[in-house]
């Protein structure tokens, strides 16, 4: 480059630098600023003192200073005052914590004559309101479990060219912090915390404006069902980070999609305003398509393609939902104080929206709003279940992923159907999802059987399994249709379960196609003569997925059989023998692999099939462990999602009545 | 809706407001007299001619920007923030793509072995010029200047279009776009001469009054229309359409990208001035129920992003593939007309700023690869993310944004206009909204076919391809931009307010938010 087109450059550079400036000077006005715009106490409460500057060029006339409902044991005292240009007065703002709350969110609202501050939309008259955040306490251990893989993201791109190793181990690492993180969020969790204790009876809370021209909050918190996803998150992730070893081929790329995708799954399950969960929803997309479509099988572009387009289409709709919902809201303030005229806090969407959705009259396309709305989102969701008739994409996707990538997808992506069902359905459109529940029960009844029948037909181990994930997101279905406490209990613990056991599933899976480059059924037999080991886990994991009693796939089922019951009869009579064909294709599986003779034609050459090497095996350990202990003593679980699921029906069964008798708000 | 706002300034007056174009017309003087005065023709001197009098305009532009409205020369244009946001945008597209054909051998005919470039003077003075051109055409508040402004922008796209003169597809490609251009023009004059015949003059605020006190509707209806045809063409939307992939193929690849985001923009800068400015949304009703503006806008939008994308599922040449995507942008963009509110008008205003930087990122990566000796088709773009990662990786983030994946820009410039039609509601906004979202999963499609190739395939060869250093530097911006944008998102929004506020006080549409 020579010295003119460096000169040019510069000028560009500038050029391009200064459509962004678009400084004005404001004559004679006054300026309102307020110091600092975050105001952190502590747990125990305390005192603040805030300042209220006027860089205006003209007097500041503030009206009153108060601080944003709901007050959450903040409270200021303040009157009328004028300010002149370049003088600043200060507030003092007071936190006394409420009784059992660790966490407050408010905001401090000054009502001035400074117009370059939005007005108030619920109040009568011209009433300019500056704010200023108020937190107590606030939690940066679920941003840690996001944004740790984030970084470690960048990190891994870092690593020098070559160090295929390195990289390896920096992704263990990293992914090994959100599994500690979750660990002690798991150990932290305080089960006793319910809806009554306030914060809609979330804790680790970080909750703060991100773009405040569309009301966009940063809103992180977890209640028993976020911690149980959160926690099968990490520990699924870290697990595949061990079954990616064997990567080859570009592994810098591989491990960095992989942080990214953990980072956007573990945003999904933390985010609590609908904005951010769909950015997070659809940021986890981009990793996994390039991950079936770099590292995948032979048939790789296609199922990559397949999968993306298909989790797109039902995003989409769930954007529209989005929007709608939003512009149904109703007016409020942001966490900070600010006027809004709507709101995406999924919370106050369920706690404080929730009627007015559902309000007899309000139509879209000519059709009763709430079921429309609810009928997009769960579009959006039943594609990622999958649910029938939506459930293509998944056989296809699983088959040509790599290993580790298989675990992930039906590990925790799945999952995120039901949790979005659960959060977003069931919380925003309570009423429509009660409306919604026989077709429900009855897609989930189809998925159990379809699913088993499928499975039945497999000629591919990988995608023998793959079904099976279909038929057991089934029964998850059929639990959260009953509205029952113990289905809703059942069908968490389910989702937990299927969580842990697939991705057993998946890792052996796997195992075997190392050895074997090939995973058709028919060509095995005899395996535990020569891989003793192997079998041995695979014979627990395949007793743990058919739901022997004493391994925790049991106890799901039996949870969501118990709930589902007393609601849905035939259904559940139905569904229940999902029970007895899963139990037939999997021991038939088990049969024709493990058992029998050695296959000599195929595989004269025994050395081929060395037993699990040690990282295998502690691959496969964590989860084994967790199977087993929670087949005896689901307690962990159950007391964990408890509250936060007897919440969520009290919230249902209270709209439930409402929609029944189409009452307006 | 009227311009009542206005401050009438007299000729000499407005000069001083009328200062960026003045530069530019000296910008292009210099680089034609420097041609023939200094010696021989060189690439470089004319860039720098160009990039000065651009950042010069830019300049007078911020300079003389005060948030209020003007009128010059007797109301033929206005100096209104909304030309000024349309202003910097133009600045910012040409200064782009004045560096990327810096280093293009597509763009000025490249002969081995003689080191000057004949033709680069021209290209920078027909590129300062076609600037001039769109931004009379922002500030065009007057049928007669709209047409002038449109054609002069036009004649120079032609010209630009047909830059290659040795290449036959380059000549197809200015020939159609002549003749395309030809008819849309006389079309829309038929038109503008009924809405003088309805008004008796050409001045929009005057039509505004005259079409609001009258009860003709349905020549106002094909009046209206048939002044679609030119803005239509303009935008490329259908059924005015047909010349985009042939000119988008032929032109050279940095006159592509201009065409792609320049006289696009200004073509939907005309059409909102044209709406708010002279055409009310409510009219007088004797044939149609109500209002039929957001009908026939949203007829041509649903079936523009309808046609863009299906068309382009079937294309094999990236050129033509991106033009049918910008097909289907025009129709994205046109949908923040149909819902007639501050908020769909706005998000016009977002997604240009979003679209300037996605789209030209796309064909700046194009250009890059075809001046690094790379071919144009899909298939020769197997395996570049192996062996070009920095293009292929902005490739990727210009396409996942195109789509409308956060946290890219895209994204939450989609956001705004699906937002838009669903807060006004109706069961046609409503319908509206479902079309475009369910197009833009239908684009990812082929944007993945892009994706699929750059890094699914295996290449042809493992030869490393180097993008030249300008180019990279161009790419980068365009990629910071693109997945940064949403850091800067608040300021760019209110932005955007204050530049429609003479249509849309901010004040109102909060008060009417709450309202609702």
């Amino acid at each position: 480059m020579n010295r003119s087109t460096k000169v040019a450059g510069i000028l560009a550079l500038a050029l391009w630098a200064s459509a962004f400036s678009t400084a004005r000077a404001d004559g004679g006005k006054p300026h309102l600023v307020i110091r600092p715009s975050t105001i952190e106490f502590g747990k125990g409460g305390g005192e603040a003192e805030v300042a209220l500057e006027n860089t205006g060029t003209a007097p500041l006339a503030i009206q009153h200073v108060r601080v944003a409902d709901p007050a959450d044991g903040f409270s200021v005292l303040d009157g009328p005052k004028v300010i002149a240009p370049g003088q600043a007065t200060t507030v003092k703002v007071t936190y006394v914590p409420q009784r059992g709350r660790t966490q407050a969110f408010g905001g401090l609202q000054v009502y001035s004559d400074d117009e370059s501050y939005p007005d108030d939309p619920r109040t009568p008259g011209v009433d300019h309101v500056a704010a200023a955040a108020l937190q107590a306490n606030p939690s940066w251990l679920l941003s840690g479990m996001v944004f740790i893989p984030l970084l470690g993201c960048l990190l891994v791109m870092f690593v020098p060219k070559g160090k295929d190793h390195l990289v390896k181990w920096v992704a263990l690492a990293v992914a090994a912090v959100p599994a500690a993180l979750a660990v002690l969020l798991f150990v932290k969790f305080d089960r006793s915390v319910s809806m009554a204790s306030g914060n809609y009876g979330l804790q680790f809370i970080q909750h703060s404006v991100w773009i405040p021209s569309f009301n966009i909050e940063f809103y992180f918190g977890v209640d028993g069902l976020s911690v149980s996803m959160v926690l099968l998150t990490a520990l699924v992730s870290l697990v595949a980070v061990g079954a990616s070893w064997g990567i080859s081929k570009y592994v810098r790329g591989y491990f960095a999609m992989f942080l990214l995708l953990e980072a956007g799954m573990m945003g999904v399950f933390c985010a609590l305003d609908f904005f951010l969960f769909y950015v997070f929803w659809e940021v986890m997309l981009l990793p996994m398509y390039f991950l079936i479509g770099i590292w995948g099988g032979p048939r790789k572009e296609y199922a990559a393609i397949k999968f993306f387009l298909y989790t797109l289409a039902g995003s989409v709709l769930m954007l529209l939902a989005l929007i709608a919902i939003y512009y149904n809201s109703s007016a409020t303030t942001l966490v900070n104080g600010a006027p809004a005229a709507h709101s995406f806090d999924l919370m106050r969407l369920s706690y404080v929206d929730a009627p007015r959705f559902a309000s007899a009259g309000l139509t879209l396309l000519g059709f009763e709003f709430a079921k429309v709305v609810w009928i997009g989102l769960f579009i959006g969701f039943a594609i990622k279940i999958p649910m029938f008739p939506f459930h293509t994409w998944l056989p296809d996707a699983h088959v040509e992923a790599p290993t580790a990538i298989s675990v992930i997808l039906a590990g925790v992506l799945l999952k995120m159907g039901t949790y979005g069902i659960l959060r977003i359905n069931f919380g925003l459109l309570p009423g429509a999802s009660v409306w919604a529940g026989e077709a429900m029960a009855v897609f989930g009844t189809i998925n159990i059987l379809y699913g088993a029948f499928c499975a039945f037909a497999q000629k591919d181990l990988k995608k023998l399994v793959a079904y099976s994930s279909i038929s057991h997101m089934g029964y998850c279905l059929v639990g959260m249709a009953a509205f029952t406490q113990t289905g809703f209990n059942g069908a968490v613990m389910q989702m937990f379960n299927h969580g842990t056991i697939t991705s057993m599933l998946f890792i052996l899976v796997g195992v075997i196609y190392d050895r074997a480059h090939t995973r058709e059924i028919d060509r095995f037999g005899g395996m535990a003569t020569q891989m003793p080991v192997y079998a041995a886990f695979f014979g627990f994991a395949f007793m743990a997925s058919l739901g022997l009693p004493g391994l925790s796939g049991f106890i799901g089922e039996v949870l969501v059989f118990l709930g589902a019951f007393p609601v849905y009869r035939v259904v559940t009579i139905l569904a229940a023998t999902g029970v007895i064909f899963t139990a037939a294709y999997h021991l038939w599986a088990m049969q024709r692999i493990q058992l029998g003779k050695w296959n000599e034609a195929n595989w004269p050459d025994r050395s081929h099939f060395p037993d699990l090497s040690t990282r295998e095996v502690l691959t496969l350990v964590p989860m084994a462990a967790i199977v087993l202990v929670l087949g005896f003593w689901p307690a962990p679980i159950l007391d964990l999602v408890g509250n936060g699921m007897s919440d969520l029906l009290a919230h249902v069964s209270q709209h439930q009545g409402a929609a029944a008798l189409a009452v307006i708000p | 809706m009227g311009g009542d706002l206005t401050i009438a300034l007299d000729n000499v007056q407005s000069l001083r407001y009328f200062a960026p174009e003045l530069i530019l017309s000296v910008g292009i003087l210099a680089i034609l007299v420097a041609d023939l005065v200094v010696g021989k023709p060189d690439r470089k001197r004319s860039f720098g001619v160009a990039a000065v009098s651009l950042a010069i305009a830019l300049v007078a532009t911020l300079a003389t920007m005060d948030g209020r409205a003007r009128g010059l020369f007797g109301g033929l244009i206005a100096r209104d923030p909304f030309t000024d946001f349309f202003k910097v945008l133009f600045i910012v597209t040409s200064a782009l793509v004045g560096v990327a054909a810096l280093r293009s051998r597509d763009a000025i005919e490249y002969r081995p072995g003689e080191l000057q470039d004949k033709e680069s003077g021209e290209f920078y003075a027909l590129l300062l010029t076609s600037t001039i051109g769109m931004f009379l055409m922002a500030a065009a508040t007057d049928l007669l200047m709209a047409f002038l402004s449109l054609e002069l922008v036009s004649i120079l796209s032609y010209i630009l279009a047909g830059f290659k003169r040795r290449d036959r597809k380059s000549s197809e490609a200015s020939l159609k776009y002549v003749i395309y251009g030809g008819v849309a023009a006389g079309v829309m004059l038929y038109g503008m001469s009924l809405l003088y015949g309805i008004s008796g003059s050409t001045n929009l605020s005057t039509i505004y009054q005259a079409v609001a006190a009258s009860r003709s509707t349905l020549v106002l209806v094909i009046a209206v229309v048939l002044c679609m045809a030119g803005f239509g063409y303009k935008i490329a939307s259908v059924p005015f359409h047909m010349w985009c992939p042939d000119v988008y193929e032929g032109a050279p690849t940095p006159v592509t990208a201009f065409f792609a985001v320049g006289p696009k923009a200004a073509g939907f800068a005309l059409l909102l001035r044209f709406f708010n400015g002279a055409i009310p949304e409510q009219i007088h009703t004797d044939l149609f129920a109500n209002s039929p503006w957001p009908l026939v806008l949203g007829l041509i939008a649903a079936a523009t992003m309808t046609l863009g994308n299906l068309a382009a599922i079937g294309q094999s040449n990236i050129k033509r593939l991106l033009a049918y995507s910008s097909i289907a942008h025009a129709g994205y963009l046109l949908l923040g007309l149909c819902s007639f509110s501050a908020d769909g008008q706005r998000a016009i205003l977002l997604y240009l700023v979003t679209y300037l930087f996605m789209n030209l990122g796309a064909f700046l990566v194009v250009l890059a690869m075809s001046d690094a000796g790379l071919g144009e088709e899909i298939a020769d773009y197997r395996g570049l993310g192996m062996r070009a990662k920095f293009p292929a990786l902005v490739m990727a983030i210009c396409l996942f944004s195109l789509t409308g994946l956060p946290p890219f820009a895209g994204f939450f410039g989609k956001f705004y206009l699906f937002a838009a039609l669903i807060a006004k509601g109706g069961s046609l906004n409503v319908a509206l909204a479902l079309i475009g979202i369910l197009n833009s999963a239908v684009s990812l499609y082929y944007y993945a076919r892009i994706l699929r190739a750059m890094y699914f395939d295996k290449p042809a060869s493992e030869a490393p391809i180097v993008a030249a250093p300008i180019h990279a530097w161009n790419m980068g911006a365009m990629a910071v931009a693109t997945l940064g944008m949403w850091i800067a998102w608040t300021p760019l929004v209110g932005w955007v307010n204050a530049s429609m506020a003479q249509w849309y006080p901010r004040a109102q549409t909060i008060v009417t938010a709450a309202l609702r």
